[in-house]
């Protein structure tokens, strides 16, 4: 692939974002795609502020994911809640170290690494940094692919709830915790969709543009 | 390479002719040479794939695509997993962990699952087949771009691998117990998640989009 002179903002272009279109950009807003209809603009629109606010809401909601129980359960007359890491404790006790990495990895490592990697992301941005740039890109890259991984908790959590009912042997309801949890992993998603990872290359550009 | 093979490249049977391409993750102007089949064109900067050209892209996608829905229908209507000690064993469907979460109360719970688990994918296929199977015909539907725009957002939602990955987890710790069996409901749902992502592996957006702006469009003009 030949590299042109340089972004495609500095040549007034921009790229589709749902059909990949070339499309000529006269002003910044206001315009779709007139091949799919899709609203143009040079970068996502409030990208920083938006992905910042998501990320910052995700922190919050972290907190009483991991705190709260996400399980309770009861067996003969005992009530026992379950937080995410008594369960990846549980597994420990029990030998089972590689299920207990498992679950630590995508419930506690996964999200807590996505934001701190969102919020590094955010701030090279903010300081229009211009070292590192293909590892920045990488991982961001990194973060889009793995979030969804954190759901797991969540869906074993429904498994159990529909498995362990009532009258037989014992019953496992689901706890807050476990819809904290969702909501970290949904709203960091939607955090590293907000996040555009053109902006780490845009300082670059500029310095172009400054000696010519 | 020789000049005279480089002259019938463009030509050549399921070569993408050469096109400007914007990075997505960068921003680059990549200036993209035809492509031959099962090749892909990555950003000279950054390296993320800009598009791929994968053999009979449509029709293999919407072969794999009605594969996905019989696997989906029977996920969904056969038992899923059972539980307990012989002769009393307890069957449940997909679908019925989301109903337990909506009768304790956790509504958004339920939701949550009930829509990365079973309406994403469903979406998907139906969006998939009701692009492509006009399409093998050289046709489209009203509506149709507007189908391949949502695709592109409903993709990150569906997490059937992540489900499954949930099942293997709940069955360890659950096995101490009582007896977990597997349905026929669960080794579907196991083939669903290999198709679907094998299809929409072999879709090609950059083509497609190119073919829904050649083809003729059927009934009613959007």
């Amino acid at each position: 692939m030949k590299g042109w002179a340089g972004n495609a903002k500095s040549a007034s272009l921009t790229g589709c974002h749902a059909c990949g279109l070339v499309c000529q950009m006269r002003e910044e807003h206001h315009l779709a795609c007139p091949r799919c209809g899709s609203p143009l603009h040079f970068r996502k629109p409030q990208s920083i502020e938006r992905s910042t606010a998501l990320v910052i809401a995700a922190f919050i909601f972290y907190l009483p994911a991991n705190l709260l129980p996400i399980t309770h359960t009861a067996a003969l007359g005992k009530v026992q809640s379950d937080t995410i890491m008594s369960g990846v404790i549980y597994f420990i006790s029990h030998g089972d170290w590689p299920l207990a990495l498992v679950i630590f990895t995508a419930s506690v490592a996964v999200p807590l690494l996505k934001l701190l990697i969102l919020t590094y992301l955010l701030w090279t941005v903010k300081r229009r940094s211009r070292s590192r740039q293909l590892d920045r890109t990488k991982l961001y890259r990194i973060t889009e692919a793995v979030g969804r991984w954190s759901m797991v908790d969540v869906f074993v959590v429904t498994v159990l709830v529909a498995l362990v009912q009532l009258g037989f042997l014992a019953n496992i309801e689901a706890g807050p915790g476990a819809l904290y949890f969702s909501m970290v992993v949904i709203i960091t998603m939607f955090a590293a969709m907000a996040f555009d990872p053109r902006l780490i290359w845009d300082p670059t550009e500029e310095d172009d543009e400054r000696e010519i | 390479m020789t000049g005279e093979s480089l002259h019938h490249l463009d030509s050549e049977a399921g070569s993408l002719h050469a096109c400007l391409s914007v990075c997505h993750e960068c921003d680059l102007l990549n200036q993209v040479p035809a492509l031959p089949p099962d090749r892909a064109a990555r950003c000279s900067r950054c390296g993320h794939v800009l598009f791929r050209n994968p053999a009979n892209c449509v029709e293999k996608t919407l072969a794999l695509s009605f594969s996905a829905l019989i696997l989906w229908i029977v996920a969904n209507v056969f038992p899923f997993l059972s539980f307990g000690l012989p002769g009393n064993l307890i069957e449940t469907n997909l679908v019925s962990g989301v109903v337990s979460l909506y009768e304790q109360n956790q509504v958004i719970l339920a939701i949550v699952v009930l829509t990365t688990s079973i309406i994403a994918p469903a979406l998907q296929i139906a969006g998939l087949i009701y692009i492509l199977a006009p399409l093998n015909r050289g046709r489209r539907l009203p509506a149709s771009k507007q189908v391949m725009r949502w695709l592109g957002h409903i993709k990150p939602w569906s997490m059937m691998e992540v489900f499954m990955l949930g099942i293997l987890v709940s069955m360890v710790k659950l096995g101490g117990m009582a007896d977990v069996v597997p349905g026929i409901a669960l080794w579907a749902f196991c083939c669903l998640i290999v198709v679907l992502s094998w299809a929409l592996s072999t879709l090609e957006p950059h083509v497609i989009w190119e073919q829904l702006d050649r083809a003729e469009e059927t009934g009613a003009a959007t």
